[in-house]
C-alpha cells in the first residue's frame, strides 16, 4: 500500500472509531490519541480495525508509532507491499 | 391557629394540609358567598385537619358540619351553588362520594345544559383520594377517572404546596362545578410556596422536571414517585421528562404531546386500577395523536386489580412504586 | 396390454387416492418409473408401475379415491423398450406391496423432484395463501403432502418491527427498514437504528468540505441538557449527603506490564489486553477481600452486595457520563473480561445499554488515565459507598531493593463513605489491589 492509500485509510479508520471526530482537521504529526480523546479502549478498536484493513499483526511493540497520522502512514506503508 | 407567613428572611416551608387551608381562608376573607360544609369540618377541625381553626374564625354559619350522608350534603351545596352562593363542599373521601354521584353526576353535571343554559351549578367539591396510609380498602381507592369520565365537570388534583394553595380560588371562580381530589399521602408533604405565584391557572399539566429519553405523565399523589424515581434514573443516565397533569378533566392534551414528542416514549403512573383508567384514556390519546412519535410502546404503572389491602407489604406491593416506576422507564428505553 | 392399479400400500389399506399422474396418454414407461402420486390415510407415496410399455390411457382423474386393486391406466406393452439397467441403482424396497408382485427397484428422490409437489397439493396451497417452500414435507422423499399443506400455518412471515417513529424515520430518509437490525426489545427497530443507517448510507462527497476552523471534536454542548442536569442532581446529592474520605496510593505496575505485554504477543488485536482490564479485575477482587466497600447505604445502613457489579464511569463523546455495570467483575477471567468492557464501553457510547446493566453497581471505577491526568478523586454514586480512582500509567522513578530504577506505575485513589467505612478500612482496600496487581498471573 503506498504512503497516500495509507494515509486516507487511517483517516477513514479514525473516523469509524472516533464518531463525531474529523480527522481531516488532523495535522499530520499531531497526536491523535490525545486531540480526540481517545482511551485505551478506541485505540485498541483503531489497531484492530487498522490490522483489519491492511492484514498487518500490529504488535502492540509498534503501538507509540502509530500516534500520528504520519507515524500510521508510514508505518504501514513500510511494512506493506508496494501496491 | 394558622401560620402567618412571616415577612423577614426566606419563607418556611408549608405543608400541603397548611396550604389548602390558606386557600380556604382566602377565599372566605375575599368572597362571603363562601362557606365550607362536610362531615366534622368544623368542631373536629376536618377529618384530615384541613379546616383546623377555621370554625373559630369565621363562625357556624360558614363552617358547617354536615350529617353523615353525602348525597344529602352534596345536594344541598348543589341547591346553595344554584342560590347563589359558593359553597365548598368536604368529601370524606372518595370511596363515599359514591353515595352523592347520583348528585353530582344527574344533578351538578347536567343542569347547566338541561336548564339550556340557565341553571349554572358554581360549586367546589373536595376530597380525599388514594391509598399509602393503611386505611383499608374503603378509605383507599383511587375513583377520580371516574370522574374525569363525565362531562360537565372540571375535575383537579393538586399535587404542590402551591397548586393546594392557589387551585381553590380558581375552582371558585370557574362557574362550573369542579372537584379537588388531594391524596391523602401529600396531607403531610412539605414545599416552600413559591411568593411569585398569585394565581394557576386549571387548563395546563406542568412539566416538574425536564427530561430527554422518557415522559413519565402522572398526577397526585403519584407525582413525588415519579420525581424521586427519575432521580434514581438519572443516575442511571436515563433523563426522564416528569409531567404533572394538574387537571384530569379537561386534560391539557397539547402539554402530553409535545412531551411525547421530545422523547418519543411515554410510561403513565396512575394510582387507580389499570382497566379503564385515567392511563388508558391518556396511552389512547397518544397513541391517536402522536402515534408516529413513537420509539416504544406506551407503558402504565397502575395499582394491582385488587381492592387496596390494608397490611402495610401488601399495601405497599399493590401500589406504584419508585421501583416499579423505574423498572417500567427503563424497560421503555431498553 | 397391462393394468396400472391402484396398490396395496399397507396391511390395511383398502383405498387410496389418486393424487397426480406423472404421465401422460402416448408416454413411454419402463418397469420401476414413477407414474403416479397417491394418498393413503398415512402419508403421500409415489408408486411405480410394474410393467413395461406405452401408457395408452389414463382411467382415473387425480383427485379420485379408489379401492385398492382399481385399474387406473393400461400400458399397452407390445412396445416396450429395452429394460433399463437398474442394479447400479440403490434398492428401495416398495412399501408392503401385493404379494402378486415382484418389488422393484426404486430411485433415490433427486433434489429437483423433492421440490415438486402435486397439484392437489399447489391447489390446496394456493386456496390457502400458502407458500410451498416454506412447508415441510413429512412425505417420503420430503415431499409435501395434503396433511402438511393442511396444517401449515396460514400467517403470513413475521411483520418486520419497528416503532412508529422509526417507520416514519425510515420513509423520510428514505432507509429501507429490511436491511435493518433493531436493537430495542425483541429486535425492535428503533429511530436511533434508522438514524444510524441513515448516516452509514451517506455519501462522504455529499459532506460538504468545512474550514479548517471546524473542531476536531464534536463540542461538549451538543449533548442532551437533560443529561447534563441528570448528573448535576447526582453529583450534588452526593456531595450534600455523603461525608466522603479520600485516599491515594501509587501502584508499581513493573510487573503487570511485563506480563501483559508477554501475554499480548502474537495474540491477534482483538485479542490482546489493555492496562485498564487489568487494573478493574484488580479492584473488582480487592472489593470482594474488603467488601465494607462494596454495596449500598440504604435507610442509614451499610447493605452490603453479594457480588462485585462494577459501574464503569464512562465519558461520552458528546459530553457527559454513564456508569453502566460490569456484573461478576470478580469471578470472570481477564480475557472475558477485557472482552466484556470492550462490549460495554462500545454499547456505552453508542447508547445500547442493556437495562441490566444500568442498574446497581455496587462500586464505580473512574479512569481518566487515557485523557493524561495522574490522580482522580472522584464524586461517590448514590448509594454506593466508594468510588476508585484510576489514574494514567506513567514512567516513574522508584526504589526497589534501595536503587533507583523506573517502573510503569499508576495512581489509585479511593473515595469512600465515612459513615459506612474508615479510613483504616479503605486503606486495606487500596494496599489489596496493589498486592494482587503484583502478582498478574493470579489476576
Amino acid at each position: 500500500m503506498n504512503r497516500d492509500a495509507a494515509l486516507e485509510l487511517i483517516k477513514e479508520v479514525l473516523a469509524d472509531v472516533v464518531p463525531g471526530a474529523d480527522p481531516t482537521a488532523l495535522s499530520p504529526e499531531e497526536n491523535f490519541r490525545d486531540t480526540l480523546e481517545m482511551d485505551s479502549l478506541d485505540f485498541l478498536n483503531l489497531v484492530e480495525a487498522l490490522s483489519g484493513r491492511t492484514g498487518l499483526p500490529l504488535p502492540e511493540a509498534d503501538y507509540p508509532s502509530l500516534n500520528t497520522l504520519n507515524g500510521c502512514a508510514d508505518y504501514i506503508a513500510s511494512h506493506t507491499s508496494p501496491a | 391557629m394558622s401560620t402567618r407567613r412571616s415577612s423577614a428572611g426566606a419563607p418556611p416551608p408549608t405543608t400541603y394540609r397548611e396550604a389548602l387551608r390558606e386557600g380556604l381562608r382566602e377565599a372566605m376573607h375575599e368572597d362571603e358567598r363562601v362557606f365550607l360544609m362536610g362531615e366534622d369540618v368544623g368542631n373536629y377541625g376536618g377529618c384530615f385537619g384541613v379546616s383546623l381553626g377555621l370554625l373559630e374564625e369565621f363562625g357556624p354559619e360558614r363552617i358547617r358540619d354536615t350529617p353523615l350522608s353525602e348525597s344529602g350534603f352534596v345536594g344541598a351545596g348543589i341547591g346553595a351553588a344554584l342560590g347563589g352562593m359558593r359553597p365548598v363542599v368536604e368529601i370524606m373521601t372518595v370511596n363515599f362520594s359514591l353515595l352523592a354521584m347520583d348528585q353530582i353526576l344527574n344533578n351538578a353535571a347536567t343542569l347547566l345544559h338541561m336548564s339550556g343554559g340557565q341553571l349554572g351549578v358554581p360549586v367546589v367539591i373536595r376530597m380525599t383520594t388514594g391509598a399509602g396510609r393503611q386505611l383499608g380498602a374503603q378509605h383507599s381507592h383511587s375513583l377520580e377517572g371516574w370522574y374525569a369520565h363525565i362531562p360537565g365537570i372540571r375535575v383537579l388534583a393538586p399535587a404542590t404546596v402551591d397548586d393546594a394553595r392557589h387551585m381553590l380560588a380558581a375552582a371558585l371562580a370557574d362557574p362550573d362545578p369542579v372537584l379537588i381530589f388531594e391524596h391523602g399521602s401529600l396531607y403531610n408533604a412539605e414545599g416552600v410556596l413559591d411568593g411569585t405565584i398569585e394565581a394557576v391557572d386549571l387548563d395546563t399539566a406542568a412539566v416538574r422536571r425536564p427530561g430527554t429519553d422518557v415522559s413519565v405523565i402522572t398526577y397526585g399523589g403519584s407525582l413525588p414517585k415519579a420525581m424521586a424515581a427519575a432521580d434514581v434514573l438519572a443516575g442511571e443516565g436515563i433523563s426522564a421528562e416528569v409531567v404533572d397533569l394538574r387537571t384530569l378533566r379537561p386534560l391539557d392534551d397539547a402539554t402530553i404531546m409535545a412531551s411525547v414528542c421530545r422523547t418519543h416514549r411515554a410510561v403513565i403512573i396512575d394510582e387507580a386500577w389499570r382497566s379503564g383508567s385515567l392511563a388508558a384514556e391518556i396511552s389512547s390519546r397518544i397513541t391517536e395523536q402522536a402515534f408516529y412519535e413513537l420509539d416504544a410502546p406506551v407503558e402504565r404503572v397502575c395499582s394491582a386489580e385488587v381492592p387496596i389491602p390494608y397490611a402495610r407489604q401488601l399495601e405497599e406491593a399493590a401500589l406504584p412504586q419508585v421501583a416499579t416506576i423505574a423498572d417500567a422507564v427503563r424497560r421503555t428505553v431498553s | 396390454m397391462a393394468e396400472f392399479t391402484m396398490p396395496s400400500l399397507g396391511a390395511d389399506m383398502e383405498e387410496g387416492t389418486l393424487v397426480e399422474w406423472l404421465v401422460s396418454p402416448g408416454e413411454t414407461v419402463t418397469k420401476g418409473d414413477v407414474v403416479a402420486v397417491v394418498e393413503t390415510a398415512k402419508s403421500t407415496i409415489e408408486v411405480e408401475c410394474f410393467d413395461s410399455g406405452t401408457i395408452s390411457a389414463l382411467l382415473v382423474e387425480p383427485g379420485t379415491t379408489v379401492p385398492v386393486g382399481t385399474p387406473m391406466a393400461s400400458i399397452d406393452s407390445a412396445v416396450a423398450p429395452p429394460a433399463r439397467p437398474a442394479a447400479k441403482q440403490p434398492v428401495t424396497p416398495a412399501p408392503a406391496p401385493p404379494p402378486d408382485l415382484q418389488p422393484v427397484p426404486g430411485r433415490p428422490l433427486t433434489r429437483t423432484e423433492r421440490a415438486v409437489s402435486t397439484p392437489l397439493v399447489r391447489h390446496l396451497a394456493e386456496e390457502k395463501g400458502i407458500d410451498l417452500s416454506t412447508v415441510h414435507g413429512s412425505g417420503r422423499g420430503g415431499r409435501i403432502t395434503r396433511s402438511d399443506v393442511e396444517h401449515a400455518p396460514t400467517e403470513p412471515p413475521p411483520r418486520l418491527r419497528a416503532s412508529p417513529l422509526a417507520r416514519r424515520l425510515a420513509q423520510s430518509m428514505g432507509v429501507d427498514l429490511g436491511g435493518l437490525r433493531g436493537t430495542g426489545r425483541n429486535g425492535t427497530i428503533r429511530a436511533d437504528d434508522v438514524r444510524a443507517a441513515a448516516v452509514d448510507h451517506l455519501p462522504r462527497e455529499a459532506e460538504p468540505r468545512e474550514p479548517v476552523e471546524k473542531p476536531v471534536l464534536a463540542s461538549p454542548a451538543e449533548s442532551a441538557p437533560g443529561a447534563r442536569a441528570a448528573i448535576a442532581a447526582l453529583m450534588t446529592r452526593a456531595k450534600r449527603e455523603i461525608p466522603h474520605y479520600y485516599l491515594s496510593t501509587k501502584v508499581d505496575l513493573a510487573a503487570a506490564m511485563a506480563w501483559m505485554r508477554d501475554q499480548n504477543t502474537g495474540r491477534p488485536v482483538a485479542q490482546r489486553l489493555v492496562p485498564v482490564a487489568l487494573l478493574l479485575k484488580a479492584v473488582a477482587l480487592a472489593a470482594r477481600q474488603v467488601p465494607e466497600l462494596n454495596g449500598h447505604w440504604k435507610d442509614d445502613a451499610f447493605v452490603p452486595a453479594n457480588g462485585v457489579r462494577l459501574g464503569i464511569a464512562v465519558s461520552l463523546r458528546g459530553g457527559g457520563l454513564t456508569a453502566p455495570a460490569l456484573a461478576d467483575a470478580d469471578t470472570m477471567p481477564l480475557p472475558e473480561l477485557m472482552a466484556a468492557l470492550r462490549d460495554l464501553v462500545s454499547r456505552a457510547r453508542g447508547g445500547r445499554l442493556r437495562a441490566s446493566e444500568t442498574t446497581d453497581p455496587t462500586l464505580t471505577v473512574t479512569n481518566l488515565g487515557d485523557q493524561g491526568v495522574e490522580a482522580v478523586f472522584g464524586v461517590i454514586y448514590p448509594p454506593q459507598v466508594a468510588l476508585v480512582g484510576l489514574g494514567r500509567v506513567i514512567e516513574q522513578p522508584v526504589a526497589v531493593n534501595g536503587m533507583l530504577t523506573v517502573h510503569p506505575t499508576v495512581t489509585a485513589t479511593l473515595s469512600a463513605d465515612h459513615r459506612a467505612s474508615d479510613g483504616a478500612t479503605g486503606a486495606r482496600f487500596l494496599t489489596a489491589i496493589e498486592r494482587l496487581l503484583q502478582r498478574p498471573e493470579d489476576l
